[in-house]
C-alpha cells in the first residue's frame, strides 16, 4: 500500500505553487475577478504551455493522459491560489463531458483546441429547479425530423459566456425511470435560439450564467453519445468533476489555515502573540483537523476515480460531505481568529470564504451527499 | 498512490482471515462488558485466554524483532490483522498498554537483558502491563509529579501515589515515573521504572467509575524498593523516554482504535435497522440518517488520514502533520457515535441492564458513559489541541 503521491506528483506540486505564486498573485485574482471574463488570454496561454489544459487528456487528443491524483494536485494548488476563470468549466466539466460522452469526431474536433487553449467548454445540466439528480433535467428536446428542437433554461453554468461550446443535458423522452431519457447535446457558441446572461455572484472568481435555449435546432451531429443514455456519462462526469472540486476546496482550507496561523504568531495583544492563548491555539487545532482528513478522504476519492472500483460513488459522497463543511469551518474560522482585518475587503481571507461558500454548495452540499452515502451503504 | 495489497499482503490477509474463522469466539461481548451475572475478572480471564491464542497463532506483536518475539513484519501488516479484526467483530487485545506503549519503549531505551526478559511476555499476555504516569496533583501537567523514589544502595525506594491506573488491580508490571532528584528542574529529575507489582509496599485500590466499573485503580507505594536493574533509559531520564511511550501510544493505540470506532458504527447501524421509531426503522428517520451517515464518512476519513501516516513510516519519512490529528478526530467520532446510539434509543436509552425492556442488555448504556472519558485519557482534548497547536502548526507557548 501507499497513500502518498509519487515524486513526479510532488514535482508537479511545487512547479504548480510556484506557477499560481507568479503568474497568479493575489493583485491578479482581484483585477481578473472583477472582469467579467474572469481570465487574461496571456494566462490562459501560459496554462496550455504547462500542459495543464489537457492535464486528464488522453495523449491522442493532444493531453498529458494523466490521472485524477494527478489532476487533485494541480487543483489543490488553484484552489490555493482562488484561481480565478474557466479552468475547472473547460477542462473538467466541458472537457471531461466531451471525453466521457463525445462521438469521435466531436473528440477529435475539441479535445485538442482545449489542450491548446483555443477552445473553452462547459457544461450546463442543473435547471431553476436546482435538483441535482436526474430528475432535475427537464429542459425538452423533441425530435423535428431528423433533428432536435431544444427549449428552456439551465441555470448555475461554469463561464458559459465564455465558452466555445456548451454541453447541454437535455430531455428526449421520458423513460421508466428519470435516468432514461436523458441525451447530452453539444452546442458551439453562437447556435441560433442559445442564449447566455452573466450572474452577479457572490464568489467574484466563480462565474455562473444563465443559458436559456428557445427553438434551438441541432442535427444528429450535435448528439453526444446514445440518445435517451446520457445520464450514465453525465452522472460520471459530475462524480469526477466533484472530486476535482475537493481538491481545490483542500488547497484553499490549507492556505487559509497557513495564512491564520502566520498570523497568529505576529498579531500581538495584551503583549502576547495570539497564538499563545489557547482560544486560539484550540481553533487552530480544529482547522488542521478539517484540512487534513479532507486531504484524506479527497485523495482516496481520487485514487477511486482512477481505479474505478465500485464503492467510487460513496467515495465522492464521502469526500464532498465532509471538505463542503469542512472547508466553510476553516474559512469561517480563519475570519474569525483575523478579527478586523479579516473583515475587509483589503484581506485575502474573503476570497476563500467566498468560494468555500459556493463550492460548498456546488454539486450538492453536506446534507445532500450524506444522504447518498446514506442510500450507497443500504442504511 | 496504490491501495492494493501485494501478494504477501494477500497471503498474510488470508491467513488471518481463515485462522479468525475457526478461532473466533462467539458471545464475547456478554462475557467482557456484562457486570454482576458474570464476575468481572472473568472477563480479564477471556481477553487472557483470547490474547494467547492470537499470540500462539503469531499474530501478536506483527512489528516487533524476531528476536525478542515478534515477527519482524511491517506496519502494512499490523494494519491489515486489525482490519480482518475488525470485520468479524475480533474481541480486543488485552494487554494493550504493554503492546501499544511498554514494548516499543524498551526496545527504544533497554538494555538487552531487559529487550530479553519483558517483551516477550507482554505479546503472550502472560505478564499485563499498566502505566503509573498520573497523580492526583500531576494529570495533563505531568511533570508535577511528586511520587519520590530514594536511592539506598542497589535499590530505590519508591513512596507516593498514583491515580487513574487502568487494569494496575490486574497488572504484573508498571511504567512507573517517580521523582529521583527533588533537586534538579523538575523535567530532569524522573526515572523511568519498570517495576514489578509484587513487590511489598504497593495497594491497589480500585475506584468505581462513572460507569459503576472499577476499570481504574489508585496505587499506593509505601517504601517499596525496587533494584537498580529496573531502571530504563538511564537515571533522571524519565522525561524523555516517558514522552517516547507516548508516541508509540498514540502510533499503536490508533490502529486498536479505528478498528474498535468500525465495530461500534457497524453496530450502531444495526441498532438503528432493528430498531422503529413511529412505526418505521430508525435508519429511515432523515434525522439520524445524515448523523449516522455522518459517522460512517468521519471513520472512513479517520481511516484514510490513518493510510497516509503509515505510508510516511513505511517510507521511513517523520510523522506529518495528519498523524497528530489522529486522536482529536477519533475522540470527536467515537463521542458522537455513542451520543447517536442513546439518540435511536429514545426513552429506552435510560434502561440498564436488568430488565426485559433494556436493549441490549445495557451494552450501549456502558459503552456511552465510557466514552466520556476518551477526551481525558491518554491527554485531554485540551492539551492535545496545546500539542498540535505549538508542536505541528508552530504557535508559540502560553
Amino acid at each position: 500500500m501507499n497513500f502518498g503521491f509519487s515524486e513526479e506528483q510532488d514535482l508537479l506540486r511545487s512547479t504548480a505553487r510556484k506557477f499560481f505564486e507568479n503568474e497568479c498573485p493575489s493583485e491578479k485574482v482581484r483585477r481578473l475577478m472583477e472582469a467579467p471574463e474572469g481570465m487574461e488570454p496571456a494566462l490562459w496561454a501560459r496554462l496550455a504551455e504547462q500542459g495543464w489544459l489537457g492535464l486528464i487528456s488522453p495523449e491522442e487528443f493532444g493531453g498529458m493522459g494523466l490521472g485524477f491524483v494527478d489532476l487533485v494536485v494541480l487543483m489543490e494548488e488553484m484552489g490555493r491560489a482562488v484561481v480565478p476563470g474557466p479552468y475547472f468549466s473547460t477542462v473538467v466539466l466541458g472537457g471531461l463531458a466531451i471525453l466521457e460522452a463525445g462521438a469521435a469526431a466531436q473528440k477529435k474536433e475539441w479535445l485538442p483546441k482545449i489542450a491548446e487553449g483555443e477552445r473553452r467548454a462547459t457544461l450546463a445540466w442543473m435547471e431553476p429547479s436546482a435538483m441535482l439528480g436526474p430528475e432535475g433535467v427537464t429542459l425538452a428536446a423533441s425530435r423535428d425530423g431528423d433533428r432536435f428542437l431544444l427549449s428552456g433554461t439551465k441555470l448555475f453554468v461554469h463561464d458559459a459566456h465564455t465558452a466555445d461550446a456548451i454541453v447541454v443535458a437535455a430531455r428526449t423522452s421520458s423513460g421508466k425511470t428519470a435516468e432514461e431519457g436523458i441525451t447530452l447535446f453539444l452546442l458551439p457558441k453562437g447556435t441560433a435560439g442559445l442564449a447566455v446572461t452573466l450572474l452577479p455572484t457572490m464568489d467574484q472568481t466563480r462565474k455562473l450564467c444563465e443559458v436559456t435555449l428557445t427553438g434551438v435546432s441541432v442535427g444528429a451531429e450535435a448528439v453526444m453519445g446514445e440518445v435517451g443514455g446520457g445520464w450514465p456519462p453525465l452522472a460520471r462526469v459530475l462524480d469526477r468533476a466533484t472530486v476535482a472540486l475537493c481538491a481545490e476546496m483542500c488547497g484553499g482550507a490549507q492556505k487559509v489555515l497557513e495564512m491564520t496561523v502566520e498570523y497568529a504568531k505576529i498579531r500581538q495583544t495584551f503583549g502576547r502573540p495570539i497564538g499563545s492563548y489557547q482560544g486560539v491555539k484550540h481553533k487552530a487545532a480544529d482547522m488542521l483537523v478539517d484540512v487534513e482528513n479532507s486531504k484524506s478522504i479527497t485523495y482516496y476519492a481520487a485514487w477511486a476515480m482512477d481505479e474505478g472500483v465500485p464503492e467510487g460513488p460513496l467515495a465522492v459522497s464521502m469526500a464532498k460531505a465532509y471538505v463542503s463543511d469542512a472547508y466553510r469551518r476553516v474559512a469561517a474560522a480563519g475570519i474569525q481568529l483575523h478579527g478586523g482585518i479579516g473583515f475587509t475587503w483589503e484581506h485575502d481571507l474573503h476570497l476563500y470564504f467566498k468560494r468555500a461558500k459556493g463550492s460548498e454548495l456546488t454539486f450538492g452540499d453536506a446534507t445532500h451527499h450524506r444522504e447518498r452515502v446514506a442510500q450507497l451503504v443500504n442504511l | 498512490m496504490d491501495l492494493a495489497l501485494t501478494p504477501e499482503q494477500m497471503s498474510f490477509r488470508d491467513e488471518v482471515r481463515s485462522w479468525l474463522q475457526v478461532n473466533l469466539p462467539g458471545d464475547w461481548v456478554e462475557k467482557v462488558r456484562a457486570g454482576s451475572d458474570i464476575p468481572r475478572a472473568e472477563g480479564y480471564d477471556f481477553l487472557r485466554t483470547w490474547q494467547r491464542k492470537l499470540y500462539d497463532a503469531g499474530f501478536m506483536g506483527l512489528t516487533w524483532p524476531k528476536e525478542y518475539g515478534g515477527r519482524g513484519l511491517t506496519f502494512m501488516e499490523e494494519l491489515i490483522l486489525h482490519e480482518q479484526m475488525a470485520l468479524v467483530k475480533a474481541p480486543p487485545v488485552l494487554n494493550i498498554l504493554a503492546i501499544g506503549m511498554a514494548g516499543p519503549t524498551i526496545f527504544a531505551y533497554g538494555t538487552e537483558e531487559q529487550k530479553k526478559r519483558y517483551p516477550a511476555k507482554m505479546l503472550s499476555c502472560e505478564e499485563i502491563w499498566c502505566q503509573g504516569y498520573s497523580e492526583p496533583n500531576a494529570g495533563s501537567d505531568l511533570a508535577a509529579l511528586q511520587t519520590r523514589a530514594v536511592k539506598d544502595g542497589e535499590h530505590w525506594v519508591v513512596t507516593g501515589q498514583k491515580v487513574w491506573t487502568s487494569v494496575a488491580h490486574v497488572a504484573d508490571w508498571m511504567m512507573l515515573l517517580a521523582r529521583t532528584d527533588p533537586d534538579a528542574p523538575r523535567h530532569k529529575g524522573i526515572t523511568y521504572f519498570l517495576l514489578d507489582m509484587k513487590l511489598p509496599g504497593i495497594t491497589v485500590r480500585p475506584l468505581k467509575q462513572i460507569t459503576g466499573d472499577p476499570e481504574f485503580n489508585e496505587v499506593y507505594f509505601d517504601n517499596v524498593r525496587v533494584h537498580e536493574s529496573h531502571i530504563l533509559g538511564g537515571l533522571n531520564n524519565g522525561w524523555a523516554v516517558g514522552l517516547a511511550t507516548l508516541m508509540y501510544e498514540r502510533l499503536a493505540l490508533g490502529f486498536g482504535l479505528q478498528v474498535r470506532l468500525r465495530i461500534a458504527l457497524d453496530g450502531l447501524i444495526e441498532l438503528a435497522r432493528r430498531t422503529r421509531k413511529a412505526g418505521r426503522p430508525a435508519t429511515e428517520d432523515p434525522i439520524l440518517r445524515q448523523k449516522i451517515a455522518d459517522l460512517w464518512i468521519h471513520t472512513e476519513a479517520l481511516k484514510y488520514t490513518g493510510a497516509r501516516a503509515i505510508t510516511r513510516l513505511l517510507k521511513g519519512e517523520v510523522p506529518g502533520p495528519e498523524a497528530s490529528t489522529g486522536k482529536l478526530m477519533w475522540v470527536d467520532t467515537h463521542q458522537r457515535l455513542q451520543a447517536v446510539a442513546m439518540d435511536i434509543q429514545g426513552p429506552y436509552s435510560q434502561l440498564t441492564r436488568g430488565s426485559r425492556w433494556t436493549v441490549e442488555s445495557g451494552l450501549w448504556q456502558y459503552s456511552f458513559l465510557r466514552s466520556l472519558a476518551n477526551s481525558i485519557e491518554g491527554g485531554t482534548t485540551e492539551i492535545q489541541k496545546n500539542i498540535t497547536g505549538e508542536r505541528v502548526l508552530g504557535l508559540p507557548k502560553g
